[in-house]
């Protein structure tokens, strides 16, 4: 026997799964986490522009919040970003990964731009009935697909979504370069500027107020619908346990097809807002990842719809006032993606001290 | 040559409120077959786990030669030469059998396959065992895999081996088998833990037996001195004579008629075949047999959740009309349209039975949300029953929100099988409905199918305990390798008879 | 012919930078990492190299061409193996959830490297674009002697950066380190089913960091080599990067996992999103639809093999879950 093989080591932290976490603890854990990554941003912002943290950070909430313009940017970008996660979080509770939020959304976006190109002619109340069709038919079928899929075959949706994304990115470049205006310019430049048919009203000059109230009341019914409705109860027995699932007579491929077309259907919706209330033409860059980002939204929250307001709030805040610090020093604005990238690896990593507990080995605590 | 091998002193291990291995002594010879007896639920694995280094022990010491070693890893577990081999094989499917056995053992940088089928087959030549080293571990049967598994542990050099019920999944003949090596490696100094719980193998095989009862030690006595009686009082605690009140049947009525029922598992096995017998209104037909006989795919089969194969027959009477309606093909929602009360109670409580994250008012939900015609799901009558069930079966519970993931065992059965019963079943039946319980609420369970069988139910109870069985139940299905060996009646027959149908069929050899 | 040659000329540049990136996705998903953040890696990997090469040219008079390559070289991967070693922190250790941290730090690369591609010569008082010429052309410069061999052979093998051998050259080395060492059959083992891996007394944890660590540091030099050999060392905050990264992440797929299916799946992918430039007639949008055909195929393999059920072709048993022992 030698004598290596008897070292005494106890390791020197060990994990466990907690059962429970007091709700204050939880939200303690992330608030310290946020904090910590502002702290973060603020040195590497600081190292960056030279300027006191501070300072930035007044200046991005003046370029959020400062006038009522910014305002209600902010709560239109918020509100499209939310949109989206209130779109793939069914989708997630149910243990689907839908990565392809984003081009469910182009889908939705391409289909609006056709049918205001093509419906121009159409009375404005027929032309908008057409464009949400459209925009939550495409969407819807972005997601039947890799849903069906996972259905029949138990294909890899991680994979297929995402890999759907850039179809539907290629397809928008395909759908631009077909409609460019002027020739050449590889953009299709705004649709019916003259006429503006198909454009979203505005409302006592707000122009994203509709989009707003699209929003809220789209994520008010399907907070509904997820605790009150049969079919939320599906989703979350189904995300639960197949097994138990097929046990109480639930046909788990159909409530992964149905909530597929729900989520890629809104995403679709989505899509419409975009070209219809803000941009106003059609482009791969419409999205704006936001069907990515809506992915970090839906799972940080936990799939609660407050919470999603709430993480949405967060990273419109430190995109719009990174894309001011930026302006205003002259930097390019993807200072505010790096920035965004900082404070979701802290909130991300913060997650682990509230589902496990660590044990200090030489504290023994009797509890 | 002789010492001891392994020694624990005082060992504790906690999962979050539960305990479970309550300062634990235990020593082990060198050269000896230990087995390691207890119930379901004992904390027999958890201990062993603690010296395979899976689990790290809350409390006390583990000597290895009289020195105290710390084993944070299976990798430490290695290096001190204590090798487990766990019920759910630890093998990585897409490798062949010499990739596991090597799997993980220092050596050249470049595997040379030559030199390591010579040093395998060495090793499997002495102890005598026929191994297909080139076959990959998911074309293989349960006993092939054990087989790679327990050549992995000798490779790795394995002084200690420590098996995990290893004969739950073999026919006999491999059991047989089995035991002719682990004497080999008896002979050949080694030191084996067998973790069962079935007497009559620890009587066979073992030198001595250790016992463990809910997660404390008790005793461990030299085999030639128990007996089977000695032994399982040990186990169960002071001498209980089960005393089940079983009433006489009642108003029996054919309720379901099932003929050559054949279906398949997932890999295409025949798990039933041709099976037949009936089901009586007001008796409880008890279903014995080995782990995996096909007791699983019987009871899903009735309830809609299995597919069968051509030519198979089950036929439920209606009572009222005498109606006969044909069950195989039909889904579980078919089934309940047709206006069929059936109950299950599924052996994977919460993970087929229940919804872990939901309350009890969820789970309440489960078999009866869709009713009605409405968008929305109606909470009010679930909410009703979640706590009449909560005060009529004792549930403990923080509240009838609670998910019943964090309830323990026993509750967790209390909610299955109180909302099982509310459904006012015409067919009751459980898998393993006492499994991992306390004597009370395995009591309380046994009063309700009693109930239930004097109401007119048919209650069918898949069991393991064959004293269980014997005593709550009427008639005793026994099945064996997914065919019926026999059915018996259960006043009558004895343990003994149970046993054997379920290790051969009748007719075969004798 | 000279067609062809071109034809492949173009795809083997554009298939090396994806193989890049799948060849070191392929080590972490290996290991049950399904790292998307491979494209933000190969961001960082990028912008890492050209800013390493770049303060090392406008710091000399007369750069030297072999530090040019190493500092472009070690700057790639240690940046890249930084990022990796973010994504195993949060997901081995902290154990989150390898899709939203894969996300996360894709948007985090293309933040930080099109932040300091876009402003890095304003930062460092410089005017107009940030160029690295004589680095860029040392990773260009094909195998001397023999890319000059006539009737098209030396152009079509010989005339690429050295990068583009050390692409296959990985390829080969990752798939025999896979199929015939002890640490890769145990790096499988712990991709397929850490539980076994960990009972068989692997170091899950350490094996899981080090190869997507490593992993990330390989998809890195797509990075790098797309910026200096692709764009000849410039900066575009066009995007390409991304959409190559996904591409990587489709090869991975195309490829079943195994190594030696990235040679010639790169390179077909890489004829499919150029076919649209040599074949006559077609329009600029059809154009478009050309370039969809990577990810057609790749989506029509994924379906392909999950109907086949051929174990062997399987993702990674484990991929994208976290491994806690203790778990009950």
């Amino acid at each position: 026997m030698d004598e290596k093989k008897h070292v005494q080591k106890v390791p020197l932290v060990r994990l466990s799964k907690r059962t429970s976490i007091e709700r204050w603890k939880a939200w303690t854990i992330r608030g310290v986490a946020l904090l910590a990554a502002l702290i973060v941003c603020g040195f590497v912002i600081t190292a960056i522009v030279h300027l006191n943290p501070i300072q930035v950070y007044k200046a991005m909430w003046n370029g959020t919040f400062g006038s009522s313009r910014r305002l209600w940017i902010t709560m239109r970008d918020m509100s499209l970003l939310l949109l989206v996660g209130v779109a793939l979080a069914p989708v997630f509770k149910m243990k689907f990964w839908n990565l392809g939020g984003e081009g469910q959304l182009l889908m939705g976006g391409c289909a609006t731009a056709a049918v205001m190109l093509y419906l121009t002619d159409l009375p404005a109340p027929v032309l908008f009935i057409c464009m949400i069709a459209a925009s939550m038919v495409a969407g819807a079928v972005w997601g039947l697909i890799p849903a069906f899929f996972k259905a029949k075959f138990n294909t890899n949706e991680v994979l297929f979504t995402l890999m759907m994304n850039y179809v539907a990115i290629q397809l928008t470049a395909f759908c631009v370069s077909k409609w460019e205006n002027p020739y050449g310019s590889n953009t299709v430049g705004i649709i019916n500027a003259q006429g503006r048919q198909g454009w979203m009203p505005e409302i006592q000059g707000a122009a994203p107020l509709i989009t707003v109230v699209i929003v809220l009341l789209i994520a008010v019914a399907m907070f509904v619908y997820m605790k009150r409705s049969k079919q939320g109860y599906e989703i979350a027995v189904v995300g639960d346990s197949e097994n138990t699932a097929r046990y109480a007579g639930i046909s788990v491929s159909k409530v992964i097809i149905r909530t597929m077309i729900i989520s890629g259907a809104i995403c679709g919706l989505t899509g419409f807002l975009c070209v219809s209330a803000s941009s106003h033409t059609i482009s791969t860059a419409i999205g704006d990842g936001r069907g990515f980002t809506a992915i970090i939204v839906a799972w940080l929250a936990k799939f609660n719809t407050i919470g999603m307001v709430a993480i949405s709030l967060l990273l419109v805040f430190l995109n719009n006032g990174a894309v001011e610090i930026a302006s205003q020093f002259n930097l390019n604005d993807y200072a505010s993606q790096m920035i965004t990238g900082i404070i979701l690896f802290f909130i991300i990593g913060c997650e682990f001290f509230i589902n496990y507990k660590l044990t200090f080995s030489g504290k023994q605590k009797e509890e | 040559m002789k010492g001891n091998a392994i020694e624990l002193i005082d060992i504790t291990k906690r999962f979050g409120e539960v305990v479970a291995n309550h300062k634990v002594n235990m020593v082990v010879r060198k050269g000896e077959i230990l087995s390691l007896l207890g119930e379901n639920g004992s904390g027999k694995t958890t201990l062993m786990n603690m010296l395979s280094g899976i689990y790290f022990p809350d409390e006390g010491q583990i000597l290895l030669d009289g020195q105290e070693i710390v084993i944070r890893s299976p990798e430490d577990a290695f290096r001190y030469g204590i090798g487990m081999i766990h019920q759910h094989f630890k093998l990585v499917d897409v490798y062949t059998a010499a990739q596991n056995i090597i799997l993980g053992i220092p050596g050249k940088f470049m595997l040379n396959k030559k030199e390591i089928y010579k040093d395998i087959r060495e090793l499997t030549e002495k102890y005598g065992f026929e191994i297909d080293l080139d076959k990959k571990i998911y074309e293989m049967s349960v006993s092939e895999k054990q087989t790679v598994e327990i050549v992995k542990m000798l490779y790795r050099g394995a002084n200690i081996l420590i098996l995990d019920e290893p004969t739950a999944v073999l026919t006999p003949q491999e059991t047989d088998r089995l035991f002719g090596v682990l004497r080999n490696m008896k002979k050949d100094g080694k030191a084996v833990i067998i973790i069962t719980h079935k007497l009559q193998e620890v009587l066979e095989l073992s030198d001595r037996v250790a016992v463990l009862r809910k997660g404390e030690y008790i005793g461990t006595v030299e085999t030639k001195d128990a007996t089977e009686l000695s032994l399982t009082e040990m186990m169960v605690g002071k001498k209980v004579s089960l005393n089940i009140g079983r009433t006489e049947p009642v108003n029996r009525k054919k309720l379901i008629n099932i003929e050559h029922l054949t279906c398949l598992n997932k890999e295409g096995v025949k798990a039933l075949d041709d099976v037949s017998f009936e089901i009586y209104g007001g008796e409880i037909l008890g279903i014995a047999g080995i782990a995996g006989a096909g007791q699983k795919e019987l009871l899903e089969s009735i309830a809609g959740l299995q597919k069968s194969e051509e030519g198979s027959s089950i036929l439920y009477k209606a009572i009222d009309n005498n109606d006969e309606i044909q069950l195989v093909g039909r889904s579980v929602n078919d089934i309940k349209n047709l206006g069929i009360s059936l109950a299950f109670v599924p052996e994977d409580r919460l993970g087929m039975g229940l919804v872990g994250n939901m309350g009890m008012i969820g789970n309440m939900m489960l078999r009866s949300y869709n009713e009605g015609k409405s968008f929305f799901t109606e909470k009010k009558a679930p909410a009703e029953l979640a706590e009449r069930i909560k005060n009529r079966l004792d549930v403990a519970t923080p509240s009838i929100n609670t998910p019943v993931r964090k309830l323990s065992g026993g509750n967790v059965q209390k909610v299955l099988v109180g909302r099982e019963i509310a459904l006012a079943p015409r067919v009751l039946m459980t898998a393993y409905a006492v499994r991992g319980l306390d004597i009370n609420t395995s009591y309380t369970i046994y009063n309700i199918l009693s109930e239930e069988k004097e109401k007119g139910v048919a209650v069918v109870y898949v069991g393991e305990d064959l004293d269980v069985l014997i005593e709550l139940c009427d008639r005793i299905l026994v099945l064996c390798g997914g065919r019926v060996s026999g059915i018996v009646d259960a006043r009558t027959t004895t343990k003994e008879e149970v046993g054997m149908l379920m290790t051969k069929l009748k007719g075969e050899e004798e | 012919m000279d067609a062809i040659i071109s034809l492949f000329n173009a795809a083997v540049v554009f298939g090396t930078v994806i193989m890049f990136g799948a060849i070191g996705e392929i080590i972490a998903e290996k290991s049950g990492s399904l790292n998307l953040g491979v494209p933000g890696i190969m961001y960082l990997g990028g912008i890492a190299g050209l800013v390493g090469a770049f303060f090392y040219e406008s710091s000399v008079d007369e750069p030297n061409r072999l530090v040019c390559v190493i500092i472009a070289v070690l700057c790639c991967f240690a940046v890249s193996f930084l990022g990796g070693l973010i994504f195993s922190f949060l997901t081995i250790t902290l154990r989150a959830n390898q899709n939203v941290t894969g996300l996360t730090l894709t948007i985090f690369g293309s933040g930080v490297a099109n932040f300091f591609g876009g402003s890095l010569n304003k930062l460092a008082g410089g005017v107009g674009q940030i160029s690295v010429s004589a680095t860029s052309s040392a990773f260009r410069h094909g195998i001397p002697g023999l890319k000059s061999i006539g009737g098209g052979i030396g152009q079509m093998f010989f005339s690429y950066g050295f990068l583009v051998y050390i692409a296959i050259a990985s390829a080969v080395l990752l798939s025999i380190y896979l199929k015939r060492t002890r640490q890769g059959l145990a790096l499988g083992a712990v991709g397929e089913n850490p539980g076994a891996a960990d009972a068989a007394g692997i170091n899950v944890t350490k094996y899981k960091y080090l190869a997507t660590c490593f992993g990330a540091a390989i998809s890195g030099f797509g990075g790098l080599f797309y910026v200096m050999d692709y764009t000849k060392g410039t900066w575009a905050n066009d995007g390409t990067i991304e959409a190559l990264g996904w591409l990587a992440v489709a090869l991975v797929i195309f490829a079943t996992w195994k190594p030696y299916n990235t040679i010639w799946g790169s390179y077909l992918f890489g004829i499919l999103y150029w076919a649209f430039f040599y074949i006559s007639g077609l329009t600029r949008s059809s154009q478009e639809l050309f370039k969809m055909l990577p990810y057609i195929v790749t989506i029509i393999v994924l379906v392909a093999v999950s109907m086949r059920k051929k174990k062997e072709n399987q993702p990674p048993e484990a991929l994208g879950l976290s491994y806690f022992r203790e778990e009950r």
